[in-house]
């Protein structure tokens, strides 16, 4: 039987870096294929192959058995191979209708006939239950409703292969069940599905076959059904992961004094119904909700990128006036973004340079830090993250997302915090560099630290936590303490009926 | 030579040489060094110094002289642009400033106050701009926009304050400032070296630099960090208005007249040149104060050529386009591979 | 419910309607179609460059070249007419030429990656110091064809007319109109304004849509060239002179956002009668001079910059933000 798409033999290198060597993937048609590995692996780099925004080195690439060469994004598009990617890429300042017909408008006598676009633009959502005003600014939509616009656009008549690149990044549960009911109607019509992931659950979830690819090659291909989930993350890995998310009872240890920060009634009208929270030294307090529910936001009002409108703080007992970010830092509160591309890094300065930034700012700007101080601190960050960089004078840029996130997090850590906030500190990681990052909120908590945590993976939470704070539509609907902590007492808090 | 040969394969000696024809300074230092070269072959004695009534004398310090206006509104300007901004109101500034110096002086002000008051006024412009891209937060192409379009405006009704279409001052202090020399030394190459080496010392000896590269490349993140973005963003444009305020004082006090339709016109222009020339990206990000000064050195030793090569004025313009492009066109890694391939296809 | 996406377009409309008004309340005779007519012809060349401005804008890019386009037009059409070149075809090659050193720009803003701000900027030091080259003074056009050219017009009601060079303006700008709106190249206009990258993902020809974009902005700048050679029957290498930030600014001023994406051609129009209405109100004034125009136009321009954001606050772009 001829695959749907075949690519055989596909290979990629970049200055100094092998991406794909020799890599052979098919998908069949009426196929949900889960493409799987690590940061780095080479997943993005296959996709962007398949949908024209790369040019391989060499290899071939076959669309139900006819040899095909894939120029830009535009060949892919009239072969029929459609893709969507985590960030939607479509225009937010473009209307509904205009992103969706973009490049394929229906014409009249050489001049778009927008009547009939607007009509094509609605059967297109009506396709996938979607009833929105489609001449809006997409931009004035939900993240969720773009998405879905941006799958109404992948799906042309004659799409023969899906790519849904991490398309459940940023939805929560309703949205990714809609999400998955889509693609089973895709699948059922013949669609080649091509879906990427790091929620190890969804794979299992709608995928029939993975492939696994590591350090640019195929590592692995198999049924979802003979490839079960250790095996799995060993490939990826290449090494077996022992269970790293059990509980680790951190035994309710002495009692460790007085909170050092203590929130009253702080919120803000529209994005966070006021809330209470606490924290001790060496104490971790997890932040547990759906996507939507407060949990950046609680962690942007207590740093105070995001400024309150109610309520009090108190750091050490002392009361914290407007918060700010630069005032947090001198009160020694430390905060890693959730999006560290738009918050976190910035890509053209050096990894040194990022890292000594928080420390510098906090230390103002005739205090500089000499190069030899500056260099001891980047140096002695990276070994103790084990960041993955040739130096500490390469561009943070150049360095892989999970690096990235450690530089970050080194950062944050350089300023000497007291408290330090992480907001989803394994988001879009893999799953070694993951496990390193848990070790390392267990550890920063045995120093003293106190640590709060937000996480959309409640295993994760459940590992590292003390006390856990659950949130509901932007508020705070329970805590959860010490031994009550795990994934059952926090669902059903989640949805058990709100007060 | 250049190969873009296997990595691995490469010897020491070679990426050495990599090492240099990569560094950002190579092309505008080409660009200089040819330009000189084509001067020494017109006309043998370009590079004669020679000491006339007691001050140097010489087409190399010509180009030192003539540059400095530009010079003092570039290094300004590679400020801004490592916030991710631009300013296009300081040859603005420069007529604001020039109006400002003569009405004052017409006004019988002590000299010593006039200076201080137009570099005053330069400092206003600057948090004017700074008002509008950090408060406001309007874009600074559009932001500086606007005082780029009225700020001439505002120097010709500041003429009109004392009723001069075209008013002449006399000041030997400010032009002592401008024309005069220390020793052997412009006074102006004086001044400039000590507000270079100020703002250089601001740049890279304090941590203001690496704060205001962070908000240049990232600002949400810088204001993640905790940076105050705001201030440093004012503290740019207010670093510009300066810059431009004392190009201004040198400009005025040379010509000694209050001409603000015609004073300072397209600097701007040539000093966001001299920043790119300087590798400095619009992007914002990093500043680069040395290679701006170098980019400016590449402007105005051409000019100068030209006026010394017998070429009428007029082809000033063209050459300087024509250099511009290619030293940018150059830099530009997708046209080195296009030409590669090219010479590589040549090539049996 | 309107679509807000015509607020900006409306405002600047208002913004003119008003001034006229007040140059009505002001001064007898100023509420005519004489005076309307005078403002099309006298800024007929400004507005035909705003017009490629504004597609240039649009797709997030900017363009210095225009006023030293239109210099540079009029002086080699001024040296053809002495050649004995008949004005027609001396302006279908210097269209031409603008479309090709437009052309010529996108590309070399697309494939070397440099900024539209240096490579424009380099055009304009081109472009103006070709004029040079060319001549240092005016030199005069005497074609017949000109003289009766210059003569053309249609009457408006009242004493009014509209002549030659806002009749060819207007026709422009019907057909900038259609391609920005009607066509897929203009949809591809505000995709790459609106996001670059995304518009790349999704196909759009980047590097063909590019060169497109300036050569329809050297297109228009190198037509009010020919309008403005043609209205001055004369070539003067210094005409044009900072056209491009009046270009710019009526682009502004007609709402469309400097930032890329947003905006509309028939608002560039009304921008730039709104530049020409001000110098309108300081000629019949009398006592004021050209330095108001420059104060007036940058405190406009303060305003409707202002204005702008917060509609787009408005259109509530949360995804662009």
């Amino acid at each position: 039987m001829t695959a749907r798409i075949e690519m055989t033999g596909v290979s990629k290198a970049f200055p100094g870096v092998r991406a794909l060597d020799g890599v052979d993937f098919r998908v069949e048609a009426g196929e949900v294929h889960a493409l799987m590995g690590e940061n780095g692996a080479g997943k993005s780099t296959l996709i962007k192959i398949m949908t024209g925004a790369l040019r391989g080195d060499g290899g071939e690439i076959r669309l139900d058995g006819r040899p095909v060469q894939i120029g830009g994004p535009g060949d892919a598009q009239a072969l029929g191979i459609g893709a969507v990617y985590q960030e939607v890429n479509l225009i937010p300042t473009m209307s509904v209708t205009k992103n969706l017909t973009l490049l394929r408008q229906p014409r009249r006598f050489g001049l778009i006939d927008w009547r009939a676009a607007r009509e094509r633009a609605r059967e297109r959502l009506r396709r996938l239950d979607v009833d929105i005003d489609v001449e809006r600014p997409l931009g004035s939509y939900s993240v969720a409703v773009q998405q879905l616009v941006a799958i109404a656009r992948a799906l042309e008549d004659d799409t023969r292969v899906l790519v849904l690149d991490e398309p459940t990044a940023s939805l929560d549960a309703n949205e990714t069940a809609l999400l998955f009911k889509i693609v089973r109607d895709l699948k059922a019509r013949g669609l080649a599905i091509v879906f990427i992931t790091h929620f190890i659950d969804q794979v299992y979830a709608i995928a029939d076959r993975i492939s696994v690819l590591r350090n640019g090659r195929l590592v692995g291909c198999a049924p979802t059904a003979e490839l079960p989930p250790p095996q799995m993350i060993a490939l990826m890995l290449g090494r077996e992961l022992e269970r790293a998310e059990e509980r680790t009872a951190q035994t309710p240890s002495a009692v460790r004094g007085e909170p050092i920060l203590v929130a009253e009634g702080v919120g803000r009208r529209r994005l966070m119904q006021p809330f209470d929270l606490s924290l001790r030294a060496g104490e971790v307090v997890g932040l547990a909700g759906l996507l939507g529910s407060g949990r950046t936001e609680v962690a942007k009002l207590i740093f105070g990128a995001i400024k309150s409108d109610s309520g009090a703080m108190t750091v050490a007992g002392a009361p914290v006036g407007a918060a700010s970010p630069g005032r947090s830092l001198h009160l020694g509160i430390a905060f890693c973004p959730e999006d560290r591309k738009a918050e976190g890094i910035v890509a053209e300065l050096s990894v040194r340079e990022n890292i000594v930034l928080a420390l510098q700012t906090k230390r103002g700007v005739f205090r500089r830090l000499s190069h030899s101080e500056q260099q001891a601190l980047a140096d002695n960050m990276i070994e103790a993250l084990a960041i993955a960089t040739p130096d500490a004078e390469k561009p943070v840029g150049q360095l892989s997302g999970g690096n990235q996130q450690k530089v970050v997090l080194a950062r944050a850590l350089a300023s000497e915090p007291r408290i330090l906030i992480l907001d989803e500190p394994t988001r879009g990681i893999d799953v070694g560099a993951h496990a390193e990052i848990v070790a390392l909120i267990r550890r920063l908590c045995a120093d003293g630290l106190g640590l709060v945590v937000a996480s959309s993976e409640l295993d994760e939470l459940v590992a590292v936590s003390d006390r856990i704070a659950v949130l509901k539509d932007r508020r705070k609907i329970g805590e959860i303490e010490e031994r009550a902590i795990n994934r059952q007492t926090i669902i059903d808090t989640i949805a058990g009926p709100s007060s | 030579m250049k190969h873009a040969g296997n990595v691995e394969a490469e010897t020491q000696p070679a990426s050495r040489l990599r090492a240099i024809f990569t560094h950002r300074a190579i092309w505008p230092v080409i660009a200089l060094a040819l330009i000189f070269l084509v001067d020494g072959i017109i006309s043998p004695g370009f590079f004669q110094i020679r000491v006339v009534e007691g001050r140097l004398f010489g087409n190399l310090i010509d180009i030192l002289y003539r540059a400095t206006p530009t010079a003092l509104v570039a290094i300004g300007m590679a400020v801004v642009i490592g916030t991710k901004g631009i300013d296009l109101s300081v040859g603005a500034i420069i007529a604001i400033v020039g109006a400002v110096i003569t009405w004052r002086i017409h006004a019988g002000d002590p000299h010593g106050l006039v200076l201080l008051i137009a570099l005053a006024v330069a400092l206003v412009c600057g948090l004017w701009n700074g008002f509008l891209v950090a408060v406001l937060d309007i874009q600074p192409i559009i932001a500086t926009l606007i005082l780029m379009t009225s700020g001439r405006g505002i120097g010709l009704m500041i003429n009109l304050l004392y009723g001069g279409t075209n008013p002449s001052f006399t000041s030997p202090f400010l032009q002592g400032l401008s024309v005069g020399h220390i020793g052997l030394i412009p006074t102006r190459l004086v001044l400039f070296g000590a507000i270079f080496l100020a703002l250089w010392l601001l740049v890279r000896r304090t941590a203001f630099g690496l704060l205001l590269e962070a908000v240049g490349g990232n600002p949400a993140a810088a204001r993640i960090v905790g940076i105050n973005a705001r201030l440093v963003i004012y503290s740019a444009y207010l670093i510009s208005g300066f810059c431009a305020g004392w190009a201004g004082v040198v400009l005025a006090a040379d010509t000694h007249t209050s001409d603000p339709v015609s004073i300072g016109l397209y600097v701007e222009l040539d000093a966001i040149l001299a920043v790119v020339i300087g590798g400095g990206s619009l992007a914002g990000g990093r500043i680069y104060l040395g290679m701006t000064l170098l980019g400016v050195l590449v402007i105005q030793a051409l000019t100068t050529s030209i006026l010394t090569s017998g070429l009428p004025p007029e082809y000033n313009l063209v050459v300087k386009a024509v250099v511009v492009l290619v030293v940018l066109l150059l830099q530009s890694a997708n046209l080195r591979a296009a030409l590669y391939r090219m010479f590589a296809r040549a090539k049996p | 419910m309107m679509n807000e996406k015509y607020l900006p377009l409306l405002a600047t409309i208002a913004v003119f309607v008003a001034l006229f008004l007040l140059g009505g309340a002001l001064y007898k005779h100023f509420l005519s179609t004489q005076v309307l007519g005078d403002i099309l012809a006298d800024n007929a060349f400004v507005i035909t460059a705003a017009i490629g401005t504004t597609f240039v804008i649009l797709s997030g890019g900017i363009d210095l070249s225009v006023g030293s386009m239109i210099g540079f037009v009029g002086v080699v059409i001024a040296n053809l007419d002495l050649a004995g070149w008949h004005p027609l075809a001396s302006a279908a090659l210097m269209l031409a030429f603008g479309l090709g050193f437009g052309a010529l720009q996108g590309l070399i803003i697309d494939f070397c990656e440099i900024q539209p701000f240096i490579v424009t900027l380099a055009g304009l030091f081109l472009l103006r110091g070709s004029c040079f080259m060319i001549n240092l003074d005016s030199v005069p056009i005497h074609s017949p064809f000109v003289e009766w050219f210059a003569t053309l017009s249609i009457p408006l009601p009242g004493e009014g007319e509209l002549r030659s060079s806002a009749v060819v303006m207007l026709v422009a700008l019907a057909a900038a109109i259609g391609i920005a709106h009607f066509t897929r190249f203009g949809a591809n206009v505000y995709a790459i304004g609106g996001d670059r990258t995304s518009a790349a993902l999704m196909g759009v020809p980047m590097r063909r849509t590019m060169v497109g974009i300036y050569a329809l902005g050297g297109f228009y700048s190198a037509l009010g060239g020919v309008i403005y050679a043609f209205y001055t029957s004369s070539g003067y290498p210094l005409a044009g002179s900072g056209t491009e930030l009046t270009a710019i600014a009526s682009v502004v001023l007609g709402g469309t956002m400097l930032t890329g994406g947003i905006g509309m051609v028939a608002g560039t129009l009304f921008g730039g009668m709104i530049l020409g209405l001000i110098a309108t109100l300081i000629v019949f004034n009398g006592t004021l001079n050209g330095a108001w125009i420059m104060i007036i136009s940058g405190v406009l321009l303060f305003v409707f910059i202002v204005l702008q954001r917060s509609l787009v606050g408005s259109l509530r772009l949360r995804g662009a933000a």
